[in-house]
């Protein structure tokens, strides 16, 4: 359980227009170990966005460097940042970002299309997760079927199937109604004790709290960085 | 393969989701590749009709007809009136001409034709029993002039069916057993040609056939011939039975320079590739026209593409999110737009293949698709989807995730 999934050294990001050079994230270093449950706090503005993304490889460092389950991304193409995104990264969005119309099957098997994953395998994986979080017996709606809390659910189920190294939710629980939220908590503590490494975006103190570990960023610098103590516990009800 | 498949099926979905945009969207293509089969098609069946035409004239015939090619200082009459009736005997059973089938030795002028109160101008063609033969004409009503008639100079006359109308103000009418004048003598009509059509150059149908003899001598006062149509045997044989009748009568008209000959001998598969030609210039010309409207159709395409493209920002930024490296999505595009013109492409050659249909329906004509005009249609649909595909696609590809996804 000791194995380092992220190491971030002396990362920097910094937005220049014409006027105005912008400093999102200054100097930041921390690493993350295999079976953490970070969640990365802060107010908008302070840069955890920005941090999202580079960890995300959806964008890359102005300076610095990010180490990524033994790889080192920032100087990666766009086809090999794609190629980390898909085995390396399970997403879960905000907005949960499923392919509208389309059934929630087929949003689970997207990635593992992109993957490589031989077809027969695809729906057999697919089943299995959706089950997992409690959707075995919605495999054929549609994402506007369902409700907020099962579509990120959803997304959930299709940030496993390629057994990410991490997964990385941005701000899970800001479109949903709170005893999903609940759910969707419950869900990531499970996959937790399971031993995946969740890291989790969020302005909400009372979200961070279900977390082991909780960071907080302001002005694109670390303020703390520490155990949670205080840590929220959900019994996972049956779903 | 089976990824391709996938994209395809995937692709299927995606465009049934925006029917009536689809749709719209193939219109252009539809068009393009209708008017593109139909005209073709049309090009394609004047061009046979041309072609059928002057085939019925008789694909192997050679005509032999005189020419004033001699010497500037010997001209005059004589260059005219050097083909005789026995240069045609010769042709017919000299040992040095072995490609020859059968010979038609032809006296042809104008003349005024008159029956009781109607009259008209046409040609009078002094004919031998052979001439239906070589000319593939047949008879409607009656009979044909007979050796008996050839030998005897019988006053008998065969009307081409445009004469019988002319004649007798119907077309329909027999007339054989009439009495008709041509040059102020009475001649008996004793048959009625069917009608063959124009050949483009001359009806063969307006005209009336007198046994040769009768014309040379009893008409027009006249020893030579007008012409000697020739039935090789086959059409490879065409080249040389011209050399073969050629040297024969240079021989018999005592010429050795082949620029000073007093004959002239035409291929009727040169008329008939001239014919083709300019038909086959004419469906070109349509051919074209058509093009244009498929380009029109393709720039179409291209724009619903770029459209497609911004609707679709956030499911792009997701994918590349999700892995999906450029030329997954490129491909994914190019499948998108390749299969609205496919499927455009196919309906067009269906409306273009009944537009033509109909097209012969309604004028009677024959009915022909070329393989080849609908495989080209096919090829081009397809090529043009992934052509005005290409830079939507592209565009797609090249969208950074982060941006994508935060599109609204």
């Amino acid at each position: 359980m000791n194995s380092t999934i992220i190491k971030v050294s002396h990362l920097s990001k910094i937005y220049k227009t014409d006027v105005l050079e912008t400093v999102a994230l200054d100097d930041i270093s921390f690493e993350i170990k295999k079976g953490e449950f970070v969640a990365i706090m802060g107010p908008s503005g302070s840069g955890k966005s920005t941090l999202m993304h580079i960890l995300g490889a959806l964008d890359k460092p102005t300076k610095g460097e990010y180490v990524l389950g033994g790889e080192n991304v920032q100087d990666l193409s766009d086809d090999e940042l794609s190629d980390i995104r898909n085995r390396k990264i399970g997403f879960i969005f905000q907005a949960f970002n499923l392919l509208p119309r389309t059934t929630t099957l087929k949003n689970v098997i997207i990635p593992m299309i992109y993957g490589g994953i031989p077809k027969e395998k695809r729906v057999e994986i697919a089943e299995k997760y959706l089950r997992m979080v409690g959707l075995g017996d919605r495999l054929q709606h549609t994402s506007n079927q369902i409700s907020g809390g099962q579509q990120q659910r959803v997304a959930i189920a299709r940030s496993l199937v390629m057994d990410p190294d991490m997964i990385l939710a941005d701000e899970p629980t800001g479109n949903i109604a709170s005893n999903q939220a609940e759910e969707v908590m419950a869900i990531f503590q499970q996959l937790n004790d399971e031993g995946r490494t969740i890291v989790m975006i969020t302005h909400e103190p009372d979200i961070a709290e279900h977390a082991k570990r909780i960071i907080t960023i302001k002005d694109g610098k670390i303020q703390h960085d520490s155990i949670n103590h205080a840590r929220k516990i959900i019994k996972l009800k049956k779903l | 393969m089976t990824e391709l498949w996938e994209l395809f099926i995937e692709s299927i979905g995606t465009l049934r989701l925006n029917k009536m945009r689809t749709g719209l969207a193939m219109l252009g293509i539809i068009i393009g590749i209708g008017s593109v089969i139909a005209l073709v098609s049309l090009g394609q069946s004047s061009q046979k009709a041309v072609q059928s035409q002057i085939q019925s004239l008789g694909s192997n015939l050679l005509t032999i007809s005189p020419s004033s090619q001699r010497s500037g200082m010997v001209r005059g009459a004589s260059s005219t009136t050097t083909l005789t009736k026995k240069d045609a005997e010769a042709i017919l059973s000299s040992s040095s001409v072995t490609t020859v089938k059968s010979v038609s030795a032809e006296y042809s002028s104008r003349s005024q034709i008159v029956t009781g109160e109607n009259n008209t101008n046409t040609t009078v063609m002094g004919a031998t029993p052979i001439y239906l033969e070589v000319h593939n004409i047949e008879i409607a009503s009656g009979s044909f002039i007979t050796q008996h008639d050839v030998d005897s100079m019988t006053r008998v006359v065969v009307l081409g069916p445009t004469v019988v109308e002319d004649l007798f103000s119907d077309s329909s009418y027999d007339p054989v057993g009439e009495t008709i004048r041509i040059g102020g003598q009475n001649f008996t009509v004793i048959g009625v040609t069917v009608a063959k059509g124009s050949s483009g150059m001359q009806s063969q149908d307006d005209r009336v056939y007198v046994p040769l003899t009768t014309a040379q001598k009893q008409l027009y006062g006249v020893n030579y011939l007008s012409s000697i149509s020739v039935v090789a045997n086959s059409s490879e044989v065409m080249d040389q039975a011209v050399n073969e009748i050629g040297y024969l009568l240079m021989a018999r008209h005592k010429i050795t320079d082949t620029t000073k000959v007093d004959f002239r001998i035409m291929n009727q598969e040169d008329i008939l590739s001239t014919a083709t030609e300019v038909s086959g210039t004419f469906t070109t010309l349509l051919s074209g026209v058509a093009a244009i409207s498929l380009v029109v159709g393709g720039i179409g395409i291209m724009n619903i593409m770029l459209v497609t493209v911004t609707e679709r920002t956030r499911e792009i930024g997701l994918r590349k999110a999700l892995g999906a490296k450029k030329k997954t999505i490129i491909y994914q595009f190019l499948m998108e737009s390749a299969l609205l013109t496919f499927i455009g492409g196919i309906i067009g050659i269906i409306v273009g293949i009944l537009a033509s249909y109909v097209y012969a329906l309604v004028n009677a004509s024959t009915f022909t698709v070329s393989l080849g005009s609908v495989a080209l249609a096919f090829f081009v649909s397809v090529a043009i989807g992934i052509v005005f595909g290409w830079y939507p696609a592209r565009r797609a590809a090249g969208l950074q995730p982060i941006e994508a996804l935060r599109y609204e």
